[in-house]
């Protein structure tokens, strides 16, 4: 094995973790705010790929640039989600929580089926269609591009928690509900605004992946369950950790399948997980 | 025992109409639904011990019962040997395989424990998935000749089945009694609701979760035989997958984790209404029954989060240990 190669296949991982990791963050962030495991992220994915799907097949609008419709719309899913379902189960035990994002997911993915059939669909031709040359190595550009925009979203969010007053008050409110309350933070707003950067997050995950990666019903079950390992691994609720822990799933997804069996990198991205769970129960940047 | 009559008046009203419900329900159809809703029930049941009692939520039991399955279709494809011991054999695998995953998994807590025990699901379906030796993707087909009672196949009538299943669920259920009777029980519910305390106490929170677990896996397995034996036809995504996983969760969640009758209420209820919505949507191939069926579990989450039998009980949930008796000085 070449060096090139190795290479080759150790970047075409972290580009695809990347975009794993903008998928884990919008999950994280909802737990982190709310204790609440939203088992119908994947479907924020699917209607994000929708979203882009619908926009160039009706209107001839490239995935890239309806991208900022996109991400209101799916702000707009996700608050309306909080505001429908959410907000009445805030309080109760963490197993009718389960179920209720559980019976979304179905309901999501029965509604997609209903209005858009089970079949594969792709966006035939973006503009940024082709290869990108760098240093020997070689790439897709809708791989690059999608990176780039995950990275991009994840730094966005990052900066909006870490420097504004609103994002301030989004991780009081993670950090103890009560006491950020008595400071006059709405508990209900910031958890609406967590629901809404949560899905606005898998949103634009879903259309950069609509540039290269089939749409169908289903299509969130590949990737919430790496989302789930990447906000367990990456510790619930952190942000960062998701991150590193996308790239680190990325890498070790493309070596097992490349080394190993393309049938087998699940195993190897799962057993990693629960190795480091066994050392680090609380993840890797998770508060313990 | 005047206290207790009602109840065990219900009970034996409930069995006797479930021994007597095919003799009278003839069309296969209805034998079916009622054998998938006693089927679902045991896993519903043998989840509670683990997921009810010991609040250690599983989604990932479908290892156990893909287990139960597994090991007793390769047994008698590959070595004739019946079923039946082919059921306990599967029941000690299970167990085994549960104290592998007890192991690390009982230091997680909450939502931590539930996603290890998805990885752990998923691991073993992509590794069936992958070996030919198990059957791959594929799966295996039992062989579809009447047997009897001892090869455990029978296709004259759905009636053995149904009994088997009912057996099986009642057996379930005794256990789950029983351990809720006993000192097992009582440490189960301070190790689920207040375990630092327990610990406090001299409880060996590892050790009762380990045993919650060798009977919550043992015994789903054993429902995964069942299910071998009445399909005749087992692949990864039927008795491995995460939904199956999260299914047999859900049933126990929607009755009422917890408690002894609640998955078994949820069983009857969540199978009506899956198999209502499939036979009156599911025709048109569109997911509308999959609609209908999700926005009703939203629903039943919304307004009844304690489950089922939150609407039968307005006391504590859970039994409570009798008070003792005052001392009285004469």
């Amino acid at each position: 094995m070449t060096v090139e190669l190795l290479l080759q296949t150790l970047l075409s991982g972290v580009l695809f973790g990347l975009v794993y990791a903008l998928v884990a963050i919008g999950l994280t962030l909802i737990f982190g705010v709310m204790d609440i495991v939203n088992f119908a992220h994947g479907e924020f994915l699917m209607f994000g790929m929708y979203a882009a799907f619908w926009g160039f097949a009706l209107w001839g609008l490239d995935p890239i640039v309806t991208l900022p419709l996109t991400t209101l719309l799916l702000f707009g899913v996700g608050v309306a989600v909080y505001r429908l379902v959410i907000r009445r189960i805030t309080d109760a035990p963490m197993l009718s929580q389960i179920f209720a994002t559980f019976g979304l997911m179905i309901f999501f993915r029965g509604l997609a089926q209903y209005l858009w059939k089970p079949d594969f669909r792709s966006v035939d031709h973006t503009i940024v269609a082709g290869k990108v040359a760098f240093a020997g190595l070689q790439f897709g550009l809708p791989q690059v591009v999608a990176a780039l925009g995950a990275v991009a979203t994840t730094a966005a969010v990052w900066a909006f928690l870490r420097f504004t007053r609103l994002g301030a008050a989004l991780e009081a409110t993670a950090a103890d509900k009560e006491a950020a309350a008595l400071m006059g933070i709405d508990a209900q707003k910031m958890f609406a605004l967590a629901w809404g950067i949560g899905a606005a997050c898998a949103g634009v995950a879903g259309a950069l992946l609509a540039t290269y990666y089939p749409v169908f019903p289903e299509v969130g079950s590949t990737f919430i369950l790496v989302a789930f390992v990447l906000v367990a691994l990456g510790g619930f609720g952190s942000v960062v950790g998701a991150f590193w822990a996308g790239i680190l799933v990325g890498i070790v997804e493309v070596l097992g399948g490349f080394l190993w069996d393309p049938a087998y990198k699940m195993v190897l991205v799962l057993s990693l997980y629960l190795i480091v769970v066994w050392f680090r129960p609380q993840g890797l940047m998770g508060k313990a | 025992m005047t206290r207790r009559s009602p109840a065990l008046a219900l009970a034996l009203a409930g069995l006797a109409a479930a021994v007597a419900f095919p003799l009278l329900a003839t069309k296969v159809t209805w034998q079916n639904a009622a054998i998938l809703m006693l089927m679902t029930a045991q896993l519903g049941v043998a989840w509670n011990i683990l997921g009810g009692y010991a609040g250690q939520v599983s989604l990932g039991h479908a290892a156990f019962f893909g287990a139960g399955a597994y090991v007793s279709t390769l047994l008698s494809v590959k070595l004739g040997i019946s079923p039946w011991l082919g059921m306990g054999a599967g029941a000690v695998v299970a167990a085994g395989l549960g104290v592998l995953v007890g192991t690390p998994c009982f230091r997680l807590k909450g939502h931590y424990f539930a996603m290890a025990t998805i990885a752990v699901g998923e691991i073993v379906q992509a590794v069936v998935n992958g070996s030919d030796a198990l059957g791959g993707a594929v799966g295996f087909n039992l062989p579809l000749g009447e047997t009897g009672f001892w090869g455990f196949v029978f296709n004259r009538s759905k009636l053995p089945y149904y009994y088997i299943a009912l057996g099986l669920l009642l057996a379930t259920v005794g256990v789950n009694w029983i351990v809720n009777r006993s000192h097992v029980g009582y440490y189960l519910r301070a190790i689920k609701d207040e375990p630092d305390a327990a610990r406090s106490l001299g409880v060996s929170l590892t050790r009762y979760k380990m045993i919650a677990m060798i009977l919550s896996a043992g015994l789903t397995a054993m429902g995964g035989t069942l299910y071998a034996q009445k399909e005749l036809f087992i692949d990864p995504g039927s008795t491995l997958s995460t939904g199956l996983s999260i299914k047999i969760a859900l049933v126990a969640i929607l009755g009422g984790a917890g408690t002894l009758w609640g998955p078994v209420l949820g069983a009857v209820v969540l199978t009506a209404i899956e198999e209502a919505t499939r036979i009156a949507f599911g025709g048109t191939g569109r997911g509308t029954d999959l609609v209908v069926y999700g926005a009703l579990l939203v629903v039943i989450a919304v307004f009844q989060p304690s489950g089922i039998m939150g609407l039968f009980t307005r006391r504590a949930p859970r039994p409570v240990p009798p008070p003792e008796p005052e001392a009285r000085f004469p």
